[in-house]
């Protein structure tokens, strides 16, 4: 009670107090000291409107961009690139995420204790990691390492460094590694195509990446997702023409042939006549589309669309074809080659052998470079011209293929004395390996051209070049190369008849040819009904070894084509020598095994009877096998 | 009086949309929170897809098998005789 006490006594002594004030109370004015308050106090009021109308309304704009640029974020959404495949869908690059780890270099270097531990996780040396970051202490973003493994990324997220973020990124995988790297090409390191299909479809497979909208600590971490300010698109796949196993088998047998022949490199291109569609194109040397640092940059090269080369005698059938539609020959046209060559200007058109007297499916059977240039002085300079052109020697496939070199065909006015003589057998011209397989599929397609493609379902228009009934009679001159007496008989398959053509060129060097070849082989099958063409090119093969492109590129020829028709299911269209050469193979057997208990003589006989129409080599082979078989018993 | 009753209304009105706003808001959060985890979830699931066909990819490898057919399991391509010829 004694507070209160006191409380009364000092309201007391103040009422005491109040007594000489009361008396000058008239002396102020109440009224004008309350307006004066009250004004002062409006005059704040009116101030504190007048900021907030400024703050919330004139510059409102200004300070919520200050205020969101402070918590509230755009985050890129990273998307993946889109899947390359082949044509049954088997993947051929594929991108899976990868982790980047980056830093903050302000945050990070905070906590300098921590630095020689992450420098530890991340494989690198401790001081280096600090000289990198305390030159980039300004910024706010700085890559440790790209493209880690996201196990190991994690990791190094769990050490909680403060200031270290990783990233997620994608990067490409090319399972079917330098079998077919040319064709895909491959990407940076920013995912963007750098060569090959890679760079011509970029924007395709290219995804946009999204963004959305976050609110982050002052530690930079998300702490809520807001909004969705863009959709990410993941890039869109591609399906390619090339079917994987016809690519493999193309990559392993030309790997094969420059093993074998020595040769520096080498292209094959398979293309599907009825469709223009590629269905393989292997080159060599090759890289590792997962490592394209580490190989030659030379090798990156898709020599079968880059690479010039002087078609040599695959022209040949072009020559006669050309001549066939001007009507100036006709199949049974007989050319005397005598003596073996022939003037051209200063120089001479020769053959290996003196061939004598051809007729035209001769001068391809033999490949004879007097026949050919024979038929093309029947005809006249434009006509020869346009006559290639329209096959596409000179220009471009369209195949889109980035870096596709349209080749070399001089006009007829740029012709020299001796040109039309020289191209008539393949020299003075150039084209790419592509160029010679789109020319024969031409052929092969009843005169169609139709323009290459690696894209699934891109058929090009066919656009007839020549006379269906001609290119028939082309091809099936083509047929003879690759039976007995032809200069390819190591092309021909089983079951199966085969057109082609040899080619044996000299490589042009210091403005000469040296004695140094291009062997090739380009061909088509089943003669009744094209199904593939292919183009073989091998560059500088050993002389020493066979140079003839009957000998080198003829087997890889073969070999893939073999495999290419059983993959594809494609009926043979010669079986009765495939019925034949199994007779043959049944009786050797039963014989081997004691079945026929008959002597050799007599067991030879229903074998050597057999219907013999065209005979391939291996038939050949197996009848010549049989005494040899037979005498050793 | 009807004046009256007409800013009741309104008033009332707006207070309602007021808490509709905060409402939709919300959700939109809510909806977007849980479209990202949904999102997460597809890109994690197309992720393990990609990385299971690499992986299927790498395993059937044209080369590998080839060497795992010749080698360990010694197969090969039937020579012509072994092959029988059907005449359709």
């Amino acid at each position: 009670m004694s507070w209160m006490t006191s409380l009364r006594d000092r309201w007391q002594r103040r009422n005491d107090r109040r007594g000489p004030t009361q008396r000058g109370r008239a002396r102020f004015d109440l009224r004008g000291r309350l307006m004066l308050v009250t004004g002062a106090l409006g005059v704040c009021a009116l101030a504190l409107v007048a900021r907030a109308v400024d703050v919330q309304l004139v510059r409102s704009a200004f300070y919520q961009q200050q205020g969101d640029e402070r918590f509230l974020r755009d985050v890129e959404i990273p998307t993946s690139r889109g899947m390359i495949t082949d044509r049954n869908g088997e993947p051929l690059a594929v991108s899976t995420p990868v982790e980047s780890i980056w830093a903050n270099p302000q945050e990070v270097l905070k906590s300098p204790r921590r630095l020689p531990g992450l420098a530890a996780a991340l494989g690198i040396d401790a001081d280096q990691l600090t000289r990198k970051l305390t030159q980039r202490s300004d910024k706010e973003f700085v890559y440790l390492k790209r493209r880690m493994n996201p196990a190991e990324a994690r990791r190094i997220l769990a050490l909680n460094i403060p200031g270290v973020f990783s990233q997620r990124e994608y990067r490409r995988y090319y399972p079917q590694g330098e079998a077919i790297a040319h064709v895909l090409g491959f990407t940076n390191i920013d995912d963007s195509g750098q060569e090959g299909l890679e760079l011509a479809f970029d924007e395709w497979l290219r995804g946009t990446a999204g963004m959305k909208r976050v609110i982050r600590d002052r530690r930079g971490r998300t702490v809520e997702e807001v909004d969705l300010v863009r959709a990410a698109e993941p890039g869109k796949n591609l399906t390619l023409t090339i079917d994987r196993r016809i690519q493999f088998l193309a990559y392993r047998e030309l790997k094969r042939a420059l093993l074998e022949s020595g040769a520096t490199s080498g292209s094959a291109v398979v293309i599907d006549v009825a469709t223009g569609e590629v269905l393989a194109m292997a080159n060599l040397p090759s890289f590792n589309p997962n490592a394209v640092s580490l190989g030659n940059r030379d090798a990156h090269r898709n020599r079968a669309v880059t690479d010039l080369i002087e078609p040599g005698s695959t022209m040949k059938p072009l020559t006669v074809a050309a001549a066939l539609e001007a009507g100036v020959i006709t199949p049974k046209t007989m050319f005397n080659t005598n003596p073996g060559w022939m003037p051209n200007g200063r120089y001479r058109t020769t053959d290996t052998h003196n061939y004598g007297v051809l007729d035209t499916t001769g001068v391809i059977t033999k490949s004879s470079n007097v026949g050919a240039a024979k038929i093309v002085h029947m005809l006249p300079n434009a006509g020869f011209y346009d006559f290639l052109s329209r096959f596409g020697y000179g220009r471009s496939t369209g195949s889109g293929f980035p870096g596709e070199n349209p080749g070399l065909l001089p006009k007829p006015a740029r012709w020299s004395g001796t040109s039309k003589q020289t191209m008539s057998y393949g020299y003075g011209l150039s084209a790419t390996p592509l160029q010679i397989a789109h020319a024969y599929a031409t052929l092969g397609n009843g005169g169609r051209a139709i323009v290459p493609t690696f894209v699934k379902g891109e058929v090009g228009e066919p656009v007839q070049v020549l006379d269906e009934r001609i290119a028939r009679e082309v091809v099936r001159m083509m047929q003879t190369v690759t039976e007995p007496g032809g200069t390819a008989t190591q092309a021909a398959i089983l079951g199966y008849h085969v057109a082609g053509k040899t080619g044996t060129a000299r490589k042009a060097s210091n403005g000469g040819y040296s004695r140094r070849y291009f062997a090739f082989f380009a061909g088509l099958v089943p003669v009744d009904n094209p199904r593939f063409s292919m183009a073989v090119v091998i560059d500088d093969p050993d002389p020493a070894r066979g140079y003839y492109g009957g000998v080198v590129s003829a087997p890889v020829f073969k070999n893939v084509m073999e495999g290419a028709l059983r993959l594809m299911d494609v009926p043979p269209d010669d079986i009765d020598t495939w019925l034949a050469a199994q007779a043959t193979a049944d009786a050797k057997r039963n014989r081997q095994a004691g079945i026929v208990p008959a002597p050799v003589p007599v067991a030879l006989k229903p074998a050597a009877a057999l219907p013999v129409a065209p005979m391939p080599a291996a038939l050949v082979e197996a009848i010549d096998a049989l005494p040899a078989a037979g005498g050793a018993r | 009086m009807s004046l009256r009753l007409i800013i009741a209304v309104l008033i009332l009105a707006n207070l309602i949309s007021a808490i509709g706003v905060v409402h939709a808001r919300y959700s939109h959060r809510q909806r977007f929170v849980e479209l990202s985890r949904h999102e997460k979830a597809r890109d994690e699931l197309n992720i393990e897809f990609s990385r299971l066909q690499l992986e299927q990819a790498t395993w059937a490898e044209s080369n590998r098998i080839d060497q795992i057919a010749r080698g360990r399991l010694g197969m090969k391509t039937p020579e012509p005789a072994d092959i029988v010829v059907v005449r359709p």
